[in-house]
């Protein structure tokens, strides 16, 4: 019955994801519908990240490196595997789903491979070590994409033949999986392992003197939150032709920052918003290019100084409502 | 064999601009536990600090002549005071107001604070990459088959120099002495009389000093600098002190050598492409292998 009725809800929020996409084709310009479609991986970016920086209290500050990762082993092995799936499944909407779809899994398995390569060293030790591994290696990740000549070097990839990599990212895709993450991780946080995931964050050596594999689990954290941040960069690659180094400099694992400590480090709800304000405000900062990182930067520092739980803390915005309308329930 | 010592004269010079950056970093870990991201910018600033100050004084107008001595003295005293201030600026308004809050928010600041400079020196300074002023006129010389030239030997000798006088400093000193109270026991040292604010702007100071006369040596040696040359070299820098055992000073300066010969040799021996990612390789070795750094001691967690 439970099976069931969830089938029934999936099915109808894919028909109505599939009704939204169909209408913004329509109604919107190519432009905002950019923006829509950038808001939702930005959820999927802040949604990943905050499960490392917020729910487990470890720093990552190099997830662009990851969502490089993805973004490469979906675009390459998804132009290798696409004339493969033709000629299986006969050229289609079918066909095309399938090769996305594996395409992106095959990118996040990539980038959380990755994660665990950088995180089961670092990871063993405090904290802060995790910052400046990540740093450099997001700086890494890019060098080599940089000289990896099959994949295009400074140019970029774009895909074997010359009208690029196929447009796949659609909007029902994104804000598929933008809620599939999004439910995969909030179960995890509120799951026995999402608790002693908050029990590292808040004191390690408590939550190793009750017998939390610690260690394990924040390179189990570090690697999940890279596989998401690969589908991010996945579906980001077949949003236009192609994808460059420059693409995933270290300005993006800061605009991820800002984020995730814009809604609240270690809520679910607060990375969402902060995703999408992130996707909006840097549209409508396109002209200020040059001043942008200057005022994240002085935004970062300033919510250290004032707020430093960020707008809504570590609560969630469900949470938030409900307790707002039992107090009224009480005034009256 | 000429091309190996060759190889060593260039990494010796390189790692001790490192080892007077990582001497920074690992001043203010001792005390504050805090990853100073904003050193590799205070870095940054002192050698613009120092190309205005060359500029001002009239570089240019001296010609084949050279620059005089004392005024290049001037330029290096310059840059240092000008980051020091730098330095303790941001202690007082970023560090201090949160240094009581939980770990991650003095770490999210230090980002924030390293992200601001960088850019507000590419606003004020342009990206372009700019040619340091000739200081010091270069004169080669051959040594047994190894060019030497007097901008490394110089760059070898000032950070030997202000090693000496940072060792003097600390273990002479009444505020050395009290630095190293601090950093020993910050709750102890305040007991005992000790102004903790005063020895902790102190640290800054002094850390972001040796990071100016570094960024005015890398100058020197690299011939251009840019707004974003810190970051790198600040990161290489943190890992010499993280390699030689963070808090620890001399292993800061035995970090840095190693680093700047590890990197020099896999330039001159493997391929220049990998000089970058020979340190991050060096530091997930050595976090796996001894996470306390090479003379760093294993101390028990306090709960």
């Amino acid at each position: 019955m439970q099976l069931l009725r969830r089938l029934a809800i999936a099915s109808a929020t894919g028909l109505l994801l599939y009704g939204i996409g169909l209408w913004l084709q329509d109604g919107l310009i190519e432009y905002v519908q950019r923006i829509v479609l950038l808001a939702g991986i930005n959820v999927i970016l802040a949604v990943g990240l905050n499960l490392i920086n917020g729910t487990t209290g470890q720093f990552s500050i190099g997830h662009a490196g990851f969502m490089a990762v993805g973004a490469y082993g979906a675009a390459f092995f998804g132009v290798k595997l696409g004339p493969v799936v033709e000629r299986l499944l006969g050229p289609g909407v079918v066909a095309n789903a399938v090769t996305f779809n594996a395409a992106l899994l095959i990118g996040a398995a990539l980038a959380g491979l990755t994660g665990l390569l950088v995180g089961a060293p670092s990871l063993r030790l405090r904290g802060d070590y995790l910052a400046v591994v990540t740093l450099g290696f997001g700086e890494i990740i890019r060098i080599s994409f940089n000289n990896a000549h099959f994949l295009g070097a400074a140019t970029g990839y774009f895909g074997d033949t010359p009208a690029g990599l196929p447009a796949y990212t659609s909007f029902f895709w994104v804000y598929a999986w933008a809620i599939a993450i999004v439910i995969l991780i909030r179960n995890l946080t509120f799951s026995q392992t999402g608790r002693s995931l908050a029990a590292i964050r808040e004191d390690e050596i408590a939550a190793e003197a009750m017998a939390t594999p610690t260690t394990r689990l924040k390179v189990l954290a570090f690697s999940i939150s890279a596989a998401s941040a690969g589908i991010a960069g996945g579906l980001f690659a077949y949003m236009q032709s192609g994808i460059r180094p420059e693409d995933f400099r270290f300005d993006k694992s800061i605009d991820m920052i800002v984020m995730i400590i814009i809604g609240g480090l270690g809520s679910i709800s607060g990375a969402i918003v902060g995703g999408i304000f992130v996707a909006v405000t840097l549209e409508l900062m396109r002209d200020l290019q040059q001043y942008r990182l200057v005022l994240y930067a002085l935004l970062l520092i300033i919510i250290m100084l004032v707020r430093p739980e960020g707008l809504l803390g570590s609560r969630e915005l469900s949470t938030a409502i409900r307790a707002r309308f039992k107090r009224a329930k009480v005034a009256k | 064999m000429s091309t190996f010592l060759q190889q060593i004269l260039n990494g010796l010079s390189l790692g001790s601009i490192y080892a007077l950056i990582a001497l920074g970093y690992t001043m203010v870990y001792g005390i504050l536990k805090l990853i100073n991201f904003a050193h590799g910018e205070v870095f940054m600033i002192g050698a613009y600090a120092g190309y205005f100050a060359a500029l001002g004084l009239g570089v240019q107008t001296y010609g084949t002549a050279g620059f005089p001595l004392y005024l290049a003295l001037t330029v290096l005293v310059i840059a240092m005071a000008v980051a020091a201030m730098l330095g303790v600026a941001i202690e007082f308004l970023a560090y201090r107001p949160v240094r009581s809050a939980p770990r991650l928010t003095p770490l999210i600041t230090a980002i924030g604070v390293s992200l601001f400079l960088q850019n507000a020196a590419m606003l004020a300074f342009t990206p372009n990459p700019r040619p340091y002023p000739p200081i010091l006129r270069e004169v080669r010389f051959e040594l047994g088959g190894v060019i030497v030239t007097n901008v490394k030997l110089t760059i070898f000798v000032v950070a030997i120099a202000l090693m000496v006088g940072l060792n003097w400093f600390i273990q002479r000193t009444w505020t050395g002495k009290a630095m190293r109270a601090v950093s020993t026991n910050m709750d102890a040292a305040r007991l005992m009389g000790i102004d903790t604010d005063r020895i902790i702007r102190a640290t800054f100071a002094v850390g972001s000093a040796l990071a100016a006369a570094g960024g005015i040596l890398f100058g020197l040696d690299q011939i251009t600098i840019n707004p974003l040359m810190g970051m790198l070299t600040g990161l290489k820098a943190f890992v010499a002190a993280v390699l030689g055992g963070i808090g620890n000073i001399r292993g800061a300066v035995l970090g840095g050598l190693l680093i700047g010969l590890a990197e020099q040799m896999t330039a001159g021996y493997l391929s220049p492409d990998y000089r970058d990612a020979i340190t991050f390789v060096i530091l997930i070795i050595i976090l796996m292998l001894r996470p306390e750094g090479l003379l760093g001691v294993v101390r028990p967690e306090k709960v």
